[in-house]
């Protein structure tokens, strides 16, 4: 176990440098940031002051074996925009992203998986067929779409939620949070169910599909002949074996929630880092570009790692060989 | 003989397909008596693991008990509610799967799968059940029981499996086991070890059991009585020593004569005309008809059963008049 917690951490390291590279050039190829930063009429010299302030008159190894020595440190520079320093611009919007995609998860298991059992257990009824049929909407109904929908209906003729913004947070053990305040949290409904919905869809599939998969086998017919109830052989040996797939699933999926809160943020207005990144890459505020994609890149790697030790508690077979 | 433990009549167990029924046990009469091994011999596709899943209630859709008597310890299972047939599976008929791979749930400890097992049908602690558990470890012979109750699936090999999912067979001492060829799987040391042991435990705790297998070899070793199934229906059955001896019908015959034998090496395998009429569409009358030298016009209707003593055949033709059999 420690030798594989210890080649991942150095896969991770790998990973992160070669990504720094990229975004590093990426950021570099996208434009000159001095183009924004100085008013149209700046002097020449005005411009070689600037340039020598942000190290950009270096040659671009220089500037990347530079930035990739003090973020080493933990300092990947200021924010052009704010100047303040661009980590700590993204870890103040991280929390309120972080809490959208979380509870959109949690909402695409709570809905998901009992839909998904439902549907799996009654195969080629009315059930099954109404629950397959509303998670092909799920999935492809534009996700801007169905934001704009759910603000029509919800904000927009019913008056029932509001559609923009976060809200009063409050906080609870120590985290800032919209669900400390009703406010905040009739704010977060609407974005949540938002994001959440494609995933709904996707873990319905995935939970019928393996509950269909695994109820012809062997061992659930063996656990009936065992005289096991029909509850306990669905939610313990069944679950149990579906959940593998679905956690793998879930961890790529979660990732791709962070990314694709950019465009729900953008529709309910969520001060969240989706937004954040937009606003960076059009003021090409190279430090905030590079330091969200390196911290998106490190959850990513810490998702995956937390799926791969969450895999070999659920399947014993895979133990032995981590 | 006393009243049986389990008598089975006119059981009928059919598949409603697209394509039309298909009558996979077509009128099946058996008994089982306490500590007796019955065994139940037929070629793929006879009906004989239908006809035990009809037993506990256990045929999938679309597959259905049309008709029959399942007399359990005069108790009718086919009219017994799911809720009363659950309670009985595992508790008083228990079942034994053929691969052993795939009878245990690959990703729950074996001791998970025994103590839930005993608590489905006693009220007891977990640290009951779980003693109760290594107990019927100990007693089908797995080595180090107290241990290798936490162990997977995968950590035993095949033999080792099976005699796992012997104990959980075994752990409320059932009155009747139902093993569906639970040794094919196995290579043949292992077989012998397996048969021996479930010979005794059969044995030492009066239990029934009912052996399908399409080794005739397997169940002359093992099983007191034989009945041999073809295309849905029971075509003969009597003790060993009847129908292997003195097969009256000529299946039967067939299939004795199609057994390899040790004294016969090098000699082509004899083999029964013909294959297994298709699940839809067998013919009336006698199924083995078409496959039979010695059919005639008669055999378009349905053979009774002959019945000697415990000796019985559905022919009209049979090989050896019952007086032949006797001397």
């Amino acid at each position: 176990m420690t030798v594989f917690i210890f080649r991942r951490l150095i896969q991770a390291v790998i990973v992160l440098l070669a990504t720094s590279v990229i975004v590093f050039l990426g950021v570099f190829a996208i434009g000159d940031p001095l183009e924004i930063l100085l008013p149209g009429d700046a002097t020449a010299a005005e411009r070689a002051q600037v340039a020598a302030s942000l190290n950009l008159d270096a040659p671009l190894p220089m500037q990347y074996l530079t930035f990739l020595g003090s973020a080493l440190t933990g300092d990947f520079g200021n924010s052009f925009v704010f100047n303040r320093p661009a980590l700590s611009v993204i870890f103040e919007r991280l929390p309120a992203t972080l809490e959208l995609t979380t509870t959109a998860l949690v909402l695409s298991l709570v809905i998901g998986l009992p839909l998904g059992l439902w549907a799996g257990t009654k195969p080629q009824t009315l059930v099954d067929e109404s629950v397959m049929t509303g998670s092909i909407l799920g999935f492809s109904l534009p996700n801007f779409w169905q934001g704009m929908m759910l603000v029509m209906i919800f904000s927009v003729w019913l008056g029932w939620l509001p559609s923009t913004g976060r809200g009063e947070t409050g906080t609870i053990l120590g985290i800032r949070t919209s669900f400390a305040t009703w406010d905040g949290f009739t704010h977060l409904i609407l974005p949540a169910t938002n994001l959440a919905l494609a995933q709904i869809a996707l873990v319905i599939r995935m939970t019928r599909t393996g509950v269909q998969e695994t109820m012809p086998l062997d061992f659930v017919k063996f656990a009936r002949a065992r005289g096991l109830s029909e509850g306990r052989i669905l939610f313990v040996h069944v679950f149990k074996t579906i959940l593998i797939p679905i956690v793998t699933v879930i961890g790529v999926e979660f990732g791709s929630l962070i990314a694709f809160a950019v465009v729900t943020e953008t529709i309910f207005a969520w001060p969240g880092v989706g937004k954040l990144i937009i606003d960076s890459i059009n003021a090409l505020d190279r430090p905030v570009v590079v330091a969200y994609i390196l911290v998106i890149v490190a959850m990513f790697i810490a998702i995956n790692f937390l799926v791969d030790l969450l895999y070999s508690l659920l399947d014993p077979r895979i133990r032995g060989r981590a | 003989m006393s009243a049986p433990l389990l008598r089975v009549e006119g059981l009928k167990t059919w598949f409603d397909t697209p394509k039309g029924i298909v009558k996979s046990v077509d009128g099946v009469d058996l008994d089982v008596g306490r500590g007796e091994i019955l065994g139940l011999v037929g070629e793929s596709g006879s009906g004989k693991s239908v006809t035990g899943f009809s037993l506990i209630g256990l045929v999938d859709k679309p597959g259905r008990v049309v008709e029959g008597r399942i007399d359990f310890k005069g108790e009718d299972l086919r009219t017994a509610s799911p809720a009363r047939l659950r309670s009985l599976r595992g508790d008083r008929i228990a079942m034994i799967f053929q691969d052993p791979m795939m009878t245990l749930n690959p990703v729950l400890r074996i001791g998970t799968q025994m103590i839930e097992t005993v608590q489905a049908h006693r009220k007891v602690s977990r640290a009951e059940a779980r003693a109760r558990s290594v107990e019927a470890l100990g007693k089908v012979g797995i080595p180090h029981p107290a241990e290798r109750i936490d162990a997977y699936p995968h950590e035993f090999s095949g033999g080792m499996r099976q005699r796992v999912a012997i104990a959980i067979a075994l752990l409320h001492e059932p009155d009747l086991i139902i093993a569906d060829e639970p040794t094919t799987a196995l290579d043949v040391t292992i077989q012998s070890q397996i048969l021996a042991q479930v010979q005794k435990l059969a044995a030492e705790m009066g239990l029934g059991l009912i052996w399908i297998s399409h080794d005739l070899g397997v169940v002359a070793a093992l099983a007191q009585r034989v009945a041999v199934m073809y295309a849905g229906r029971i075509v003969e059955r009597g003790t060993i020593d009847e129908v292997l001896d003195a097969p009256q019908h000529p299946y039967t015959a067939g299939l004795i004569g199609s057994t390899p034998m040790a004294n016969e090496r090098g000699k082509p395998l004899r083999q029964i005309p013909g294959s297994a009429p298709p699940a839809l569409g067998r013919p009336s009358g006698c199924p083995f008809r078409p496959r039979c030298a010695r059919a005639t016009e008669i055999c378009q209707t349905e053979p009774p059963e002959t019945l000697t003593g415990q000796h019985g055949w559905r022919c009209f033709h049979p090989l050896q008049t019952p007086t032949e059999v006797r001397a």
